[in-house]
């Protein structure tokens, strides 16, 4: 019997917990194409960075379905538009720039920093919630519900939907996972599909309120549309919202779980987060470096033929950046594999670059910071209770589906 | 022994720069990052500690930051003496010592000339001389100019049409200020980005109920009785109205304080090696006299070693960092220069950014987006290679743009890329204009080629 694909094994869910050693194989061949159906993956930083600034890459949906290279485009084959994500300029550029004057500056200068107070808010209340027991689920009772709560008020949607949006938003979700996708019967690809309509009926009828009765939140900005690039289309607005929605909570669970995950196996800097706060912003970034949420984009093509190290890449190839592996590049970091806040040159893939550069960087820094800082200063003598955790089975947005912790109690 | 002199060097010997603005900051900081425990002065002609000028054509005219307040950050602290709002006016090469306006001398073991540039000013005194006629450059410029747009000007005269110009008339448009902009050549920013895009400006600038006149120059500038500035008469014989002229006519590099010393500097600058050692008159490398910065220039390996004039904030820390690291570094350790040309502008709404040198290609292609909608990317291309990029609300894709000069690529851009327009399938003339007649100047200067190509004339200067 041979040996799996390379590949193969990185989205094996055996190997969920650490995949960085194949990361370390798959940087030996930078350039990898195992098999006629593979994609190329690209695994060395300085290449990932390249490729995410070329404008022969395509992040279009059409253009990879094209190739004939991946039925799992179809998730996005549904009533709705596909979502700036997954589109090129200028389709890309017009919708992202409406999408960013509801969100950030110029528009929208305090959008953000605005809500400082309220992340504080939410993250104390949940703190709090943590005090009756002596272990508890960081994911289910902290990681999950912080960020979800911040997306529903940021776009406007009640927070007490979340468990019907949850029933769509999972197969969405589940459909971005290459093996799930591998694997993917007819069923799976029409659930996901029905999934997101649902959750773009569910969104129209909110843009259908804030059309009649705006408020202050992105759902009523996106839908009043001003602006020198004028309004989307209501398909527009609702594929931008089920875009935001998702990926506005489902990342950044994986961010705030890593992260204490981490801290939980490098006690010192647990140590130092509780004595000095600040030092949360160097801890985020680093932890993008060291832990990504999104541990690779395996969604990009490129619309003519292309080389990469020598390597030539025929048009129309599927094309996987593995940004995880890119970020423990030791052509690119000194010593790489360690985790390391204090080094002078943090830079990560964690968040992209380029045209399709993360959307949402400035919300995430936030809330992992804020996150981060306050589960140091309160919770007392956090230990793991398992290591591994157990995981999710996503290889692209990795990260534990539980993690479990013994305290032994919460300060106020 | 030169190990040993490095060594002491390193460790007590006597560092004087001359500048205090950002390339003189960076490279004190970077020399104290790099070990350097001995003494450090600097002297800068300005009274204020290091401070940021990008702004001042920009956020501090539309009231967004105060004049007064954009001192650069500070990467360390630095423990040097200051020797601020005196300038330097001599440098005795034999005796290692810089002689300051007020008669006293500093001795150094090494030096490093870092005194920029200024602004070009009115070249008819008595005219410059008019209340309500100002250049851009200095913080006290940008006090000056700030008031006097905010107490009440009614028509602003902008005299050339490069960056800084455009960008003044744009942030007094913003304010609702009636604006006329007289340009030499045929559009704005021809000097530094060729007439292609240069046309792009100039839709920007009329767009925006800027009154562009060009192909005109100001013969004079009138006064009333009081010495206030009163109307700008034009080479087309027309006269515009202003109570505020503002004089963009690019810049002059500080160097006639070096005149007799025997240093090679000149109205073109300082000229020195790829690692920042500066020539003396007689194309000898110094070693103890090092340049960066606006007033440095020197051969660029990517560029065919031709000597790069850059006045590019960029340029100023990267070349600063490397004259500070070969300053008290051995011979072997010494770095080159390498740094990639880049700049931006923001001017009527749009973020321009380049990189490379547009101004030695000939011509140009749009491989992204559209000069009709002000949203693109254009590659610049000499003898079939990528020498420029340029970006209009793109800069994201200005990487690739770097990547593309860094590695020679060839030039037209034959295969097809996201976004690309029809207007963009074939190369046109880029359309610079003759460098041998003036213009405000574009941002970089090819001054010159290396000493090895045999085509070096040599032209004595004045002294």
């Amino acid at each position: 019997m041979t040996e799996p694909s390379l590949v193969a094994r990185i989205t094996d869910f055996a190997n969920r917990a650490d995949p960085y050693p194949l990361y370390a194989e798959l940087r030996r061949t930078p350039v990898l194409h195992e098999e006629d159906d593979d994609p190329y993956v690209i695994s060395s930083y300085w290449d990932i960075e390249s490729l995410l600034h070329d404008p022969r890459i395509s992040s279009d949906a059409t253009n990879l379905t094209a190739a004939g290279a991946d039925e799992l485009n179809q998730a996005e084959n549904t009533g709705l538009p596909p979502s700036f994500i997954r589109l090129d300029p200028p389709e890309h550029d017009r919708l992202r720039r409406i999408a960013n004057s509801a969100f950030g500056p110029p528009h929208k200068p305090r959008r953000i920093d605005g809500m400082r107070g309220e992340l504080h808010g939410i993250v104390a209340g949940l703190i709090d919630g943590l005090a009756s027991g002596t272990e508890i689920d960081l994911v289910d009772q902290f990681a999950y519900p912080f960020p979800v709560t911040v997306i529903c008020r940021l776009l406007g949607v009640p927070r007490e939907d979340e468990p019907r949006f949850r029933s769509w938003v999972d197969p969405v979700v589940a459909s971005l996972d290459p093996e799930t996708r591998q694997g993917a019967d007819p069923d799976f690809v029409r659930k996901a599909q029905e999934a997101r309509t649902q959750l773009g009926m569910y969104l129209a009828g909110l843009v259908e309120e804030r059309i009649k009765d705006p408020r202050d939140d992105m759902l009523s900005d996106l839908a009043a549309g001003k602006g020198p690039d004028g309004a989307m289309t209501m398909m527009e607005v609702l594929s931008t919202a089920v875009l935001l929605l998702i990926a506005g909570h489902e990342t950044t669970v994986n961010l705030i779980t890593n992260g204490m995950l981490t801290l939980l196996r490098h006690p010192e800097y647990l140590q130092r987060l509780r004595e000095e706060p600040e030092l949360a912003v160097n801890i985020v970034e680093e932890l993008l470096r060291y832990e990504p949420p999104v541990q690779l984009l395996p969604q990009r093509t490129c619309i003519t033929d292309i080389e990469v190290r020598g390597v030539p890449i025929p048009k129309g190839s599927r094309i996987w950046l593995m940004l995880a592996a890119g970020n423990r590049d030791p052509e690119r970091f000194k010593d790489p594999e360690r985790f390391d806040p204090d080094r002078d040159d943090l830079q990560h893939l964690g968040f992209g670059s380029g045209i399709h550069a993360c959307f949402g960087a400035p919300l995430a820094r936030l809330e992992a910071q804020i996150a981060l800082a306050e589960l140091a200063r309160r919770l007392e003598n956090p230990r793991l209770v398992a290591d591994p955790p157990p995981y999710r089975p996503n290889a692209v947005l990795r990260g534990p589906r539980h993690l479990p912790v013994a305290v032994d109690g919460v300060l106020p | 022994m030169a190990a040993d002199y490095v060594d002491w060097l390193r460790r007590e010997g006597r560092i004087v720069i001359v500048g205090a603005s950002l390339a003189g900051l960076r490279a004190a900081e970077t020399l104290r990052a790099e070990g350097f425990t001995g003494s450090l002065t600097l002297i800068g002609d300005e009274p204020y500690e290091p401070y940021d000028r990008p702004p001042l054509s920009k956020a501090v005219l539309l009231g967004k930051a105060s004049p007064r307040h954009t001192e650069l950050p500070r990467r360390r602290h630095l423990d040097a003496e200051w020797r601020l709002g005196v300038p330097a006016a001599g440098l005795d090469l034999t005796g290692k010592r810089v002689l300051l306006a007020d008669g006293e001398e500093v001795e150094y073991d090494r030096l490093l000339i870092a005194t920029g540039v200024r602004a070009r000013p009115w070249p008819v005194a008595e005219e410059a001389e008019l209340d309500g006629v100002f250049v851009l450059r200095t913080r006290d410029d940008s006090i000056a100019l700030t008031e006097r747009l905010r107490a009440g000007a009614k028509r602003v005269v902008v005299i050339g049409a490069g960056f800084a110009g455009s960008e003044v008339a744009s942030a007094c448009r913003e304010m609702g200020l009636e604006v006329t902009v007289a340009e030499r050549a045929g559009a704005p920013l021809v000097g530094a980005l060729g007439g292609v895009i240069g046309a792009v400006a100039a839709d920007l600038h009329l767009e925006n109920g800027v009154d562009l006149r060009t192909h005109v120059t100001v013969t004079a500038l009138e006064g009333d009785p009081m010495g206030r500035v009163r109307s700008v008469h034009l080479s087309d014989e027309s006269v515009v109205e202003a109570d505020v002229v503002v004089v963009s006519l690019g810049s002059l590099r500080n160097t006639e304080w070096l005149s007799g010393s025997g240093l090679g500097a000149g109205p073109r600058g300082i000229a020195s090696d790829a690692g920042c050692r500066a020539f003396d008159f007689r194309g000898i490398v110094t070693d103890d006299v090092f340049v960066a910065g606006d007033v440095a220039r020197s051969p660029h390996a990517l560029f065919g070693y031709q000597f790069l004039s850059l006045e590019h904030w960029g340029n100023a820390v990267a070349q600063a960092e490397t004259a500070a690291h070969n300053m008290i570094c051995s011979a072997s350790d010494r770095r080159p220069h390498m740094w990639m040309p880049a700049f931006w502008s923001s001017q009527f709404g749009v973020n321009i950014k380049s990189v490379g040198v547009p101004p030695m290609g000939d011509e140009l292609m749009i491989i992204q987006g559209s000069t009709a909608e002000r949203r693109f990317v254009g590659v610049y291309g000499y003898k079939g290679r990528i020498v420029a990029g340029v970006t209009f609300d793109n800069a994201r894709w200005l990487e690739y743009c770097q990547r593309q000069i860094e590695q020679g690529a060839p030039f037209p851009v034959e295969y097809p890329t996201v976004d690309r327009r029809p207007e963009g399938r074939k190369a046109v003339p880029a359309d610079f204009p003759d460098p041998s007649l003036p213009t405000h100047g574009p941002t970089v200067t090819l001054s010159g080629y290396s000493p090895a190509d045999r085509r070096l004339v040599f032209t004595p200067g004045h002294h």
